[in-house]
């Protein structure tokens, strides 16, 4: 992104199966977004991949962090996590399909949906990973330019 | 009223069971928590759900269940299908969402009382 | 319906959002999943659930959700309860079981925020 963004910022996440703070950075994102006077359902569509991203790095790594970056005309969500990684990212992707445990699904997660959700809100969805290291997604969520002035 | 008519009116596919269209829905009870179903769902329940894996067979089976509703065109697993074709638990699959589902099977039932 | 009538309908307890019953809602959505409620749950919508962790309230917060209401007589933990407070987010319970909460509420007008998958 050549531009100057108008945002650009790092949230670190706890893992480990820690919810207590879960949500804490999607709701930041949320109101960052919403002061900078971006129009609801972009407001919304940011904060559900970052909230999904999140859980995720909560519920599967070691750590992780999200970073925020907002341009002209989109902005940018990335989730970079240390930990287990995903062995087989297709069949990650597939609706359904989770490792989540007894805790997570308790929490009323593991549904093996979040990468599908995360992926069918996004315009732009990238994911990479390496077992035993982490994983990376990068999605760009587009705005109406007009919308930032 | 019995699975067969709530199957008619509400346009619900037939996944397994076919035999036992005609047991008498008594009452229903929409969960997706395993323990939660296990501890309050009651006998002739017709369980709405949108859990698809195997062990749902094995809850509605437990609790004599008069069936299973998929919501959002959810299709059981392929072991969750061997499994209630096994153990004859009617699974059947609706398009609808979990609300609407849920709330015109109630009012479904409560017309025939 | 206002969330005035639907606790009048529901014989709910209004925990946060006294001030707010006043609310008009006029879709609903059922669900113990997170995922179903990220994926489907519309804004302005009400969150009929039987989850009581604070990821609720930070679910209804993103989504922009009305209110959640907590049904088989479950009750908000407290950090729920101080996470709602400080988000603004309407919470109300009741005894009834989502079964009954759905089809009650159905009776009276309320519709789902999404009638079936892919219609959105």
């Amino acid at each position: 992104m050549d531009e100057k963004p108008l945002f650009d910022g790092s949230f670190s996440v706890v893992g480990g199966g820690n919810y207590d703070n879960a949500g804490e950075v999607s709701t930041s994102i949320k109101t960052i977004l919403k002061k900078m006077g971006l129009p609801g359902d972009v407001v919304r569509k940011v904060a559900l991949v970052s909230y999904e991203a999140e859980i995720n790095i909560v519920s599967y790594a070691r750590k992780g962090m999200i970073r925020l970056r907002v341009v002209s005309d989109r902005i940018m969500i990335e989730a970079i996590d240390e930990g287990q990684g995903i062995p087989d990212i297709e069949l990650a992707m597939q609706p359904g399909w989770s490792t989540a445990n007894q805790k997570t699904r308790e929490m009323g997660f593991g549904a093996g949906m979040g990468l599908c959700n995360i992926k069918s809100f996004s315009d732009t969805f990238h994911i990479s990973s390496e077992v035993g290291k982490g994983t990376h997604l990068k999605i760009i969520i587009n705005t109406n330019s007009s919308s930032l002035q | 009223m019995d699975l067969e008519s709530v199957i008619k009116v509400l346009n619900l596919k037939v996944r397994s069971g076919e035999d036992k269209l005609k047991t008498e829905v008594r009452g229903g009870y929409a969960g997706d928590l395993l323990s939660d179903v296990m501890a309050n769902s009651k006998e002739g329940d017709l369980w709405i759900t949108r859990q698809v894996h195997q062990n749902i067979v094995a809850v509605a089976s437990l609790k004599e269940h008069a069936g299973i509703v998929l919501v959002q065109d959810s299709e059981p697993a392929k072991d969750t299908l061997e499994k209630a074709i096994k153990e004859g638990i009617p699974i059947l699959v609706s398009e609808l969402s979990g609300f609407e589902v849920t709330a015109r099977i109630y009012n479904l039932l409560k017309k025939t009382d | 319906m206002t969330l005035h009538e639907i606790k009048e309908l529901l014989d709910a307890e209004v925990l946060i959002g006294e001030n707010q019953l006043g609310m008009e809602v006029k879709t609903a959505f059922v669900a113990d999943l997170m995922s179903d409620v990220l994926a489907f749950a519309t804004a302005g919508s009400l969150l009929i659930t039987g989850l009581t962790n604070p990821q609720v309230v930070r679910t209804a917060d993103v989504l922009d959700i009305a209110a959640v209401l907590m049904g088989r007589g479950k009750r908000p933990s407290q950090e729920t309860f101080q996470l709602a407070e400080e988000l603004n987010i309407p919470i109300l319970t009741t005894k009834f079981i989502l079964f009954e909460i759905a089809g009650r509420l159905y009776a009276n007008g309320m519709r789902g925020c999404i009638e079936k998958v892919g219609s959105k």
